[in-house]
């Protein structure tokens, strides 16, 4: 069986597609089977952060609807033989994307894989319903920004309602949070909301702080995982995102700047 | 304390304002969303049965629903119409 993986937010731009990238690859290359899912129809990128947009030929609607197998749909990772795309359709019209349709893919491929990660769009509309319905685990991407945190919280409650566990009153889906584009200095000066914070008012499970950096532009420029760019700040973040969501125990970093040579001798606060 | 902050401004950061405009909204926006989705409609029917008897207009009834760690209370709250001019009022 698979453990459904669902990167959710609410909002738009605060790292859903490139974190679904990130920790897909992270998982792969740790040898666990993995598939990634764009549930964005309509609007796709994920195949392009992945790298792998030229090689799309069938995509998640044709499955569902049996115009294409799920092999045939299936694109194979360049990187990592273990890691696989299912790209979102660009064209056709978001209703061809159902409730049953997608439980019978996710089914199907529960019996290979071990890990299917579903990259939702942002909002609360039928995508992003779909992606998170089946889900077990939630991966909460947030920006210290006030309307990512307000997002993120209506997005706890509707994973706590709206869900295939909820409805048939299982254990509910474990939520993570993903602190994204984060900047250090910025919350030391009081412009940026800390991690303390934001767990303030969302207090989920810490997996990581991702911290802003140029490497992750670079890495969608390419189309290649950031988590692949092993010397990046964000690359090594994700991959400790990857390893503590595999039970190790790694503390945390990127939430302090680096003292400079006068805060120092000036003695700035912590 | 360091030196410099001598020199900083007392004015509160826009991060400490970000994180209690946040705080009221979150719990306002928590509150609305833990009520049960009958409310809208209990207070519909509400209304039908009231006006057999009194005529009430859609804003003479209120209904609160109130949550807390122990007990969730329903409070109905219905003003009748000005009748030999004082307000009454009935609490159920």
């Amino acid at each position: 069986m698979a453990r459904i993986i669902v990167v959710t937010s609410g909002k738009g731009g605060v790292g859903k597609t490139t974190t679904s990238a990130a920790i897909a690859m992270g998982l792969a290359r740790r040898g666990f089977k993995t598939a990634v899912i764009d549930f964005d129809v309509g609007l796709r990128n994920l195949d392009l952060i992945m790298g792998c947009e030229r090689r799309v030929v069938y995509d998640f609607i044709n499955v569902i609807n049996g115009e294409a197998s799920l092999n045939q749909a299936l694109i194979r990772d360049k990187n990592c033989n273990l890691l696989y795309i299912l790209p979102a359709s660009q064209t056709r019209d978001k209703d061809a994307l159902t409730l049953e349709g997608v439980g019978r893919i996710l089914e199907e491929l529960s019996k290979d894989f071990k890990y299917i990660v579903c990259d939702s769009p942002a909002g609360i509309e039928k995508g992003a319903n779909l992606a998170l319905y089946y889900a077990d685990d939630a991966f909460v991407v947030t920006n210290p920004e006030v309307s990512s945190v307000r997002d993120s919280d209506r997005m706890l409650g509707i994973l706590a309602s709206k869900s295939r566990r909820a409805e048939l009153d299982e254990e509910p889906i474990k939520e993570y949070l993903l602190l994204t584009r984060y900047d250090p200095n910025r919350v030391r000066s009081g412009e940026m909301l800390g991690l303390d914070d934001v767990q303030d008012i969302l207090s989920l499970q810490l997996l990581g702080i991702i911290p802003e950096s140029k490497s992750v532009l670079t890495a969608s420029n390419a189309g290649i995982p950031v988590i692949l760019d092993e010397k990046s700040e964000a690359g090594q973040a994700y991959e400790d995102v990857v390893a503590r969501y595999l039970g190790e125990d790694r503390p945390h970093r990127f939430i302090d700047d680096k003292k400079g040579f006068f805060r120092k001798l000036f003695g700035g606060r912590s | 304390m360091s030196l410099l902050d001598y020199f900083r401004a007392t004015k509160p950061k826009s991060a400490t304002i970000a994180k209690e405009r946040l705080q009221i909204l979150v719990a306002h926006e928590r509150s609305e969303r833990n009520r049960p989705s009958y409310l809208p409609q209990l207070q519909k029917e509400l209304l039908e049965v009231i006006r057999k008897y009194v005529h009430v207009d859609q804003e003479a009834i209120s209904v609160k629903f109130e949550q807390d760690e122990n007990q969730e209370t329903l409070e109905l709250n219905i003003v009748l119409p000005d009748f030999q001019q004082e307000n009454k009022s009935v609490n159920i």
